[in-house]
């Protein structure tokens, strides 16, 4: 079986303006809109692409979170994803936890490519990709935005800060990936009906000997200092006289 | 007393400023004796720009010919070896940094903070979370050794004038041949580089083209300034992905930001709240740009941008 892996976060919609809460632990998520991570929409939408080019058999779709997260790993099969893995737990996990838990689980599924989102929009951490694969002692190719395969390897294009680079890795690798690799498809309806017969097996952090979810203790949470608005100009002169004021042209 | 290691970054000729910005934030840690490594094929120029930041106390020089390229896979259990004795390894949070810095931590089995933005302790710091629309302040412990990324644009760059001793190393340790370097592409334009200038002209959507952008090329010129773009600029194919402010682009914070058509989507902003002063020009006057702005300008770009670089002499 050719297996894709992919991870998959709930976190806060990318539309939602995030709050902080008054007791300063956290920001405001009841009642707040919960979505896939998108950058983990475009991982399994590669995946998919890979499976439907006849170069997959199957794609796993797993996350780490609370019950919840039933509802984005049902929105993973109905985007078209075969199976899926939740290891739930109410605890905020780390990155390091987490690649540890996608390192036991490569172990057992033994996907040829495990395919995650550059980052989880939530904790911007941007590490579990990298971390699992130095547990796994595999290759990693970091913000991809486009991934050839043939032949036991893939030929990558990753955006760095210097423009594009491409790498050649052999397979089984680690890859993340950044925004402009696809657009996800939309979610129909038969496909959501379908989806709820795909199977979802639940796991727990026991299951896998975590014991701590983060090695870091998070003290307080505060709104970032707000800038203030400045000054309206009405013209291209006043623009640059105000410039000149402050030294600035 | 904390022994600080910073990865170096650079193009195998010069020390990328992202490396100067770490000192100055390894200086915040009360007491910290700095050492700089620098991984190369053939460091001993870059060694020496890294020996020359002042609080630096020792340029470590790790020449390999494997490390020619910054591949994540083989730099990493180069640094995790040579990590040993140091209470906290550093890299920028750049797209080197990002690649390299969670494999040092998970060869070393610990933890990493991301894109730290203040340094509050040894094993406090301040990071953004949520597109920095929160900030989170975490304790890192005592005993283990702590990884970081620095969030460049928070923190001065050193300034030089040290003279720190260069050692050659050698971290001994096998290296894997699974990932191979097959090309980088890059734009090389004369322009100063979008992460370090000190003034930034940027375009958005509104430009409407490759071809509309013209102006805010030459604006920039004008003014000596990098060029940057709003993600939807570079989604729209306007300009390359290398030009992208924001959340998942570059982090910037240079003296003047000149925002041109860009509305100021939050994950923008991210990308720009360092900034000293913004200035926006945008066709609507409700736009979020103008929240944050310093100086605004409501109007059409097309007229106000090349009266503006004519004003400007």
């Amino acid at each position: 079986m050719r297996r894709i892996m992919v991870g998959v976060k709930r976190v806060v919609d990318y539309n939602v303006r995030v709050r902080v809460k008054p007791d300063n632990t956290g920001v405001i998520t009841e009642g707040v809109k919960m979505s896939l991570n998108p950058f983990d929409e475009i991982a399994l939408e590669e995946a998919l692409r890979i499976k439907e080019r006849g170069l997959a058999d199957e794609v796993l779709a797993v996350s780490i979170g609370p019950a919840d997260t039933q509802q984005q790993l049902r929105t993973a099969l109905a985007m078209g994803a075969d199976r899926a893995i939740l290891v739930q737990t109410d605890a905020a996990v780390a990155p390091l936890p987490v690649a540890r838990i996608f390192r036991q689980l490569v172990d057992k599924e033994q996907p040829f490519l495990v395919l995650l989102g550059k980052q989880a929009i939530d904790d911007d951490n941007g590490q579990a990709p990298q971390m699992l694969a130095a547990l796994w002692d595999r290759p990693q190719a970091v913000s991809c935005s486009k991934i050839d395969i043939a032949d036991g390897k893939a030929t990558v294009v990753r955006e760095v800060d210097a423009g594009l680079e491409t790498l050649e890795v052999e397979l089984p690798a680690v890859m993340s990936v950044d925004l402009r690799l696809n657009e996800p498809r939309y979610v129909k309806l038969p496909d959501i009906m379908k989806a709820k017969k795909k199977p979802l097996d639940t796991m727990s952090l026991g299951d896998f000997g975590i014991g701590e979810a983060s090695p870091f203790r998070n003290v307080r949470v505060e709104p970032p200092p707000q800038r203030t608005k400045g000054i309206m100009v009405k013209d291209v002169g006043e623009l640059v006289e105000t410039l000149k004021k402050k030294g600035l042209v | 007393m904390s022994r600080i290691l910073i990865v170096a970054e650079h193009d195998g000729a010069k020390l990328n400023p992202s490396t100067a910005k770490c000192v100055t934030c390894a200086k915040q840690v009360a007491g910290a004796s700095i050492d700089v490594l620098v991984l190369a094929a053939d460091g001993a120029s870059v060694a020496s720009q890294a020996a020359a930041l002042a609080g630096v106390g020792k340029v470590l020089l790790a020449d390999n010919p494997a490390n020619a390229e910054p591949l994540a896979a083989v730099l990493a259990p180069q640094v995790a070896k040579l990590a040993a004795g140091y209470t906290h390894v550093f890299g920028p949070s750049t797209t080197y940094g990002k690649d390299l810095m969670p494999r040092v931590a998970a060869l070393l089995e610990v933890g990493q903070l991301s894109d730290v933005m203040a340094v509050d302790g040894p094993h406090a710091f301040k990071r953004p979370i949520y597109a920095g629309n929160a900030v989170l302040s975490v304790e890192a412990p005592q005993d283990a050794v702590l990884v970081a990324t620095v969030r460049v644009a928070s923190f001065e760059a050193a300034a030089t004038g040290g003279s720190a001793a260069v050692e050659k190393v050698d971290a001994g340790v096998p290296l894997p041949t699974h990932t191979r370097f097959v090309s980088r592409s890059g734009a090389t334009t004369g322009r100063p580089d979008l992460q370090s200038a000190a003034r930034v002209v940027a375009g958005g959507r509104a430009l409407g083209s490759a071809d509309g952008f013209k102006i805010i090329y030459s604006l920039a010129d004008k003014l000596g300034a990098a060029v940057g773009a709003s993600r939807a600029a570079v989604d729209a194919g306007y300009v390359p992905n290398d030009l992208q402010v924001g959340q998942t682009g570059k982090i910037i914070a240079p003296e003047l930001y000149v925002a041109i058509g860009i509305s100021g989507a939050i994950q923008h902003m991210t990308g720009i709240k360092d900034a000293r002063t913004i200035v926006a020009i945008n066709k609507d006057g409700e736009a979020p740009i103008f929240e944050v702005a310093d100086v605004g300008l409501v109007g059409d770009l097309f007229a106000i941008v090349p009266e503006f670089e004519k004003a400007l002499g």
